[in-house]
C-alpha cells in the first residue's frame, strides 16, 4: 500500500504545521504548554512511521524521547515552573494575532515555494517532509519573535527544533548519531533555560523579556 | 576502520578529562593551576599534530592541512588565556564577584569549551561538528551569564536565544547537505563525511545545494558575528569574565568561521552550484562598515574592542569572500593576528578594568602614567589591531587591499574606508584612556603581563619577518581554499 505509507506521512506532517499555527495564537501560559505537548505528540507519531515506513528502528528511540520527554516531561516541568513563579496570567505578545497569523501563512507558502522548488530530484516522501519542516521551523521562529516572555520564546524555540527533527527523520537513512544528539541538546539547552529563569525569577520576580531590556551599558 | 594515533585523542581527551576533574576539586587555586597544566597539555599535543604526518581520517575524526592551522592556534591561546584566567579570577574572588563554588563550574566549563572548540575543527562529520559548536554556544552562553547581574543575565539570554537560532538554521543547512548527498553516496555516516562530500560534491543537485549554502552561511554566520546578526557579540563580550571574551573573539569566531569556510569549499567543488564568494564579500563588507561606525558610538570598553571583533571578522569573511591564493593568504594571516592581538587587548582590558574598577571609558584614563605596563600594552595592541606598520596585522591587510585593488577597484575603496574610519576611531578612544590626567580610581592590580607581552610579541614578529616554513604552510593551506 505504497499510497496509505505516502498519505500518513503527508498527514502527520502537516498536522504538526497545523498544531504549529495553533500555538501562534495562545495566549495562555497553560494552554500554550497544552498545545505544545500536542505538538510533540504529532512529532512522535510522525518519526514513529517514518521508522516503519524507513525500516529504521533506530528511529523509534527518537519517537519515543519525543513522546516521552517532549510531550511529558519538559510539559509538566515547565508548568511546575510558571506556577511556583504564579504567572498564569495572560501572555503579551508583540503582534496582535491577525498580523501574526497572516505572516504564519505567507512563511508556509515560501517554504513551499522554495522547497517543492529544489528537492525535485529527492524521493517524494523526504520531499515534503522537508517543506513541511522548513515551514514549522519558520513558524518557530516567528513565535519566537512575536513573544515577549521567556517560556513563550522557550516553547517557540523548543517547537522549532521539532521541526528540525521532522526533517532529520525524513532524510532516509540520516545516521542515528545525530538524531540522538539533537535530542539530547535539547536537554542541554531545557537545562539551560531551566537555570537562567530560575536566576531571572531570583532577580526580578519577572520572566517577562522586556523587563531585561533596559540595561545596555551606553545610550542611557 | 579508522587508525587512531594518540595525538589527535589526546587534544580531545586533556580537555574533557580535565572539565571533569575541575568540577570536582574545592580549591580555587589549585584548580586555576590545573586549568593552565591542562590547557598546555593540549597545546603541545597539538604542535605534535602539527609535527608529525596526518594519520588516516576515521569517521568521525580528521586532521589535514587545513585545520591543524586552526587547532595549533585554538590550543595556543586557550592556553595563554588560561594564565592570564588565573590572576584575572583570584582579584574577582578578592572583590566578591565570584564565588568559589562558581569558580569551580567556570573552569570546568572553560575546559569543556575547549574541548567543544576541538572536537568541531577536528570533526571529519557534518553532524558531529553541528554539535560540537553547539555545545561549545551553550558553555560560553553560562559563561556569560556567570555575574548573575542584571547585565550578565540580559547580555547571556540574548546570546542564547540568537545563538540558537542561527545553531537551528545551520542544522537544517546541515540537514540538506545529508539530502543532496544521499542520493550519490547512499544512506548512513558516509553521506555526512567530509572526505567523501569533497570528492563527490559535483554530482550532487546544485539547486539543493544552494538552499542548503544559504541556510550554512546564515546559521553559523551568526557564530561568526556578521552583521546584521551580531546583535549577541557586544552584550556577551562585554558583561562576562574577561577571560571569556578574549575566548569568545580569539577562537569561538574562528571556529564558526571554519565551518563556513568548509562548506565554501565544497559549494566550489560543484560547477553548477552557485558561486559562494560574492555572498561572502557582501557579507564581509557589509559587516566592516557597519562595525567601523559603530565603534564611534561606544561608551564601554569591552564594547569597544567586541565591535573591533566585529570588524575584523568582517574583514576576513571578505577576504575568504574574494579567494585566490593571495586574498586567502591575507585572510588566513589576519584571522591569526587577530585571535592572537584582540586576545592579548583583552588580557590588558581585563586587567585595566579591574584597577579602575569599572568598564565606562569616561571613568578610565591616563593609564599609561597610573599602569604602566598595562597601558603601554594596550597601546601596542590597538597600533596592532587598527593595522599600523611594522606589527603583524598591516601587513595582512596591506595584501589583501593590493590583492583587491587588482582585480575589484571598487571593493577596495569601500574596504580601505572601513579600515580607515575603524582606525580613526580607535585611536579617538585610544587617547582617552591611555593618555593624559589620570582619571577614576586606581587599584593596584597584580597582573601576569606574560600573556599580553608573548601575544604582542608574536604579532609584532609576523610584522617583521615571517619565517619561510610559515610563509609556504600557509600559501599551502591557501590554495587549498580555492
Amino acid at each position: 500500500m505504497p499510497n496509505l505509507a505516502f498519505d500518513m506521512a503527508h498527514l502527520l506532517a502537516g498536522s504538526l504545521v497545523l498544531v504549529s499555527f495553533m500555538l501562534l495564537y495562545q495566549d495562555r501560559l497553560s494552554s500554550l504548554l497544552n498545545v505544545y505537548a500536542l505538538h510533540a505528540l504529532v512529532l512522535a507519531l510522525s518519526v514513529a512511521w517514518q521508522a516503519n515506513l524507513q525500516n529504521a528502528p533506530h528511529l523509534y528511540v527518537t519517537a519515543t524521547l519525543a513522546l516521552g520527554f517532549k510531550a511529558i516531561i519538559i510539559p509538566v516541568a515547565l508548568r511546575q515552573i510558571i506556577e511556583r513563579l504564579g504567572i498564569h496570567r495572560e501572555i503579551e505578545t508583540v503582534v496582535g494575532i491577525g498580523p501574526t497569523m497572516l505572516a504564519g501563512m505567507a512563511l508556509v507558502g515560501l517554504s513551499m515555494v522554495v522547497m517543492l522548488r529544489v528537492t525535485a530530484a529527492a524521493a517524494p516522501i523526504a520531499r515534503q517532509d522537508l517543506a513541511f519542516a522548513l515551514a514549522v521551523v519558520l513558524l518557530g521562529l516567528l513565535m519566537m519573535v512575536t513573544r515577549r516572555n521567556a517560556v513563550g520564546q522557550v516553547v517557540g524555540f523548543m517547537s522549532l527544533e521539532n521541526g528540525l527533527i521532522l526533517a532529520a527523520t525524513g532524510a532516509r537513512g540520516m545516521p542515528l548519531v545525530v538524531e540522538i544528539s539533537v535530542t539530547f541538546s535539547i536537554l542541554i539547552a531545557f537545562i539551560v533555560i531551566g537555570i537562567f529563569l530560575f536566576r531571572i525569577r531570583e532577580r526580578f520576580d519577572t520572566v517577562d523579556i522586556s523587563a531585561l531590556d533596559q540595561a545596555r551599558g551606553e545610550q542611557r | 576502520m579508522s587508525h587512531f594515533v594518540v595525538p589527535p585523542a589526546l587534544v580531545l581527551l586533556i580537555p574533557l578529562a580535565a572539565a571533569a576533574l575541575l568540577a570536582l576539586l574545592p580549591d580555587y587555586r589549585l584548580t586555576a593551576r590545573l586549568n593552565v597544566a591542562a590547557t598546555l597539555l593540549t597545546f603541545l599535543a597539538a604542535v605534535s599534530l602539527l609535527l608529525e604526518p596526518h594519520p588516516t581520517p576515521g569517521s568521525y575524526l580528521l586532521v589535514d592541512d587545513l585545520n591543524v592551522v586552526f587547532i595549533a592556534l585554538n590550543t595556543f591561546v586557550g592556553f595563554t588565556t588560561s594564565v592570564f584566567s588565573a590572576s584575572y579570577v583570584g582579584h574577582e574572588l578578592e572583590t566578591g564577584r565570584l564565588t568559589p563554588a562558581y569558580l569551580r563550574f567556570y573552569h570546568a566549563m572553560y575546559q569543556l569549551l575547549m574541548c567543544a572548540m576541538n572536537v568541531a575543527l577536528m570533526a571529519n562529520n557534518i553532524g558531529l561538528m553541528w554539535v560540537a559548536i553547539e555545545t561549545a554556544t551553550l558553555t560560553t552562553v553560562l559563561m556569560v551569564g556567570i555575574y548573575r547581574t542584571h547585565e550578565a543575565l540580559e547580555a547571556a539570554w540574548k546570546y542564547f536565544i540568537l545563538g540558537s537560532v542561527g545553531i537551528a538554521l545551520a542544522l537544517f543547512g546541515t540537514i540538506l547537505v545529508y539530502v543532496a548527498a544521499q542520493p550519490v553516496i547512499g544512506e548512513g555516516l558516509e553521506a555526512m563525511a567530509w572526505t567523501r562530500l569533497m570528492t563527490e560534491a559535483s554530482r550532487f543537485d546544485p539547486a539543493l545545494l544552494n538552499v542548503a549554502f544559504i541556510f550554512l552561511l546564515l546559521g553559523y554566520g551568526t557564530k561568526v558575528g556578521l552583521a546584521p546578526l551580531h546583535a549577541w557579540l557586544p552584550d556577551a563580550h562585554a558583561e562576562g569574565p574577561t577571560p571569556i571574551s578574549a575566548v569568545l573573539s580569539g577562537l569561538l569566531l574562528n571556529v564558526a568561521l571554519y565551518a563556513v569556510l568548509r562548506f565554501k569549499m565544497l559549494m566550489a567543488t560543484n560547477a553548477a552550484a552557485i558561486a559562494p564568494g560574492p555572498l561572502m564579500v557582501t557579507m564581509g563588507l557589509a559587516t566592516l562598515l557597519f562595525a567601523a561606525f559603530m565603534l564611534y558610538r561606544r561608551r564601554d570598553i569591552k564594547r569597544l574592542f567586541a565591535y573591533s571583533s566585529v570588524e575584523h571578522m568582517g574583514i576576513i569573511t571578505f577576504a575568504f569572500g574574494m579567494g585566490g591564493p593571495l586574498a586567502n593568504f591575507a585572510g588566513l594571516l589576519q584571522m591569526t593576528l587577530h585571535s592572537l592581538t584582540k586576545s592579548g587587548i583583552f588580557f590588558a582590558v581585563g586587567h585595566a578594568a579591574q584597577a579602575k574598577n569599572t568598564q565606562r571609558i569616561d571613568d578610565i584614563g591616563g593609564l599609561t602614567e597610573t599602569h604602566p605596563w598595562l597601558g603601554w600594552g594596550l597601546v601596542a595592541g590597538v597600533v596592532a589591531i587598527a593595522g599600523l606598520p611594522p606589527l603583524g596585522i598591516f601587513m595582512s591587510e596591506f595584501l589583501l587591499v593590493s590583492s583587491t585593488f587588482a582585480r575589484a577597484p571598487l571593493l577596495a575603496i569601500l574596504l580601505v574606508l572601513g579600515l580607515l574610519v575603524a582606525l580613526g576611531a580607535l585611536f579617538l578612544r585610544l587617547n582617552g584612556l591611555a593618555f593624559g590626567e589620570p582619571r577614576g580610581a586606581s587599584h593596584p592590580v597584580k597582573a601576569s603581563s606574560a600573556p599580553l607581552f608573548a601575544h604582542l610579541a608574536l604579532v609584532l614578529g609576523a610584522g617583521l619577518y615571517l619565517p619561510p616554513q610559515l610563509v609556504t604552510w600557509f600559501q599551502h593551506v591557501s590554495r587549498l581554499l580555492g
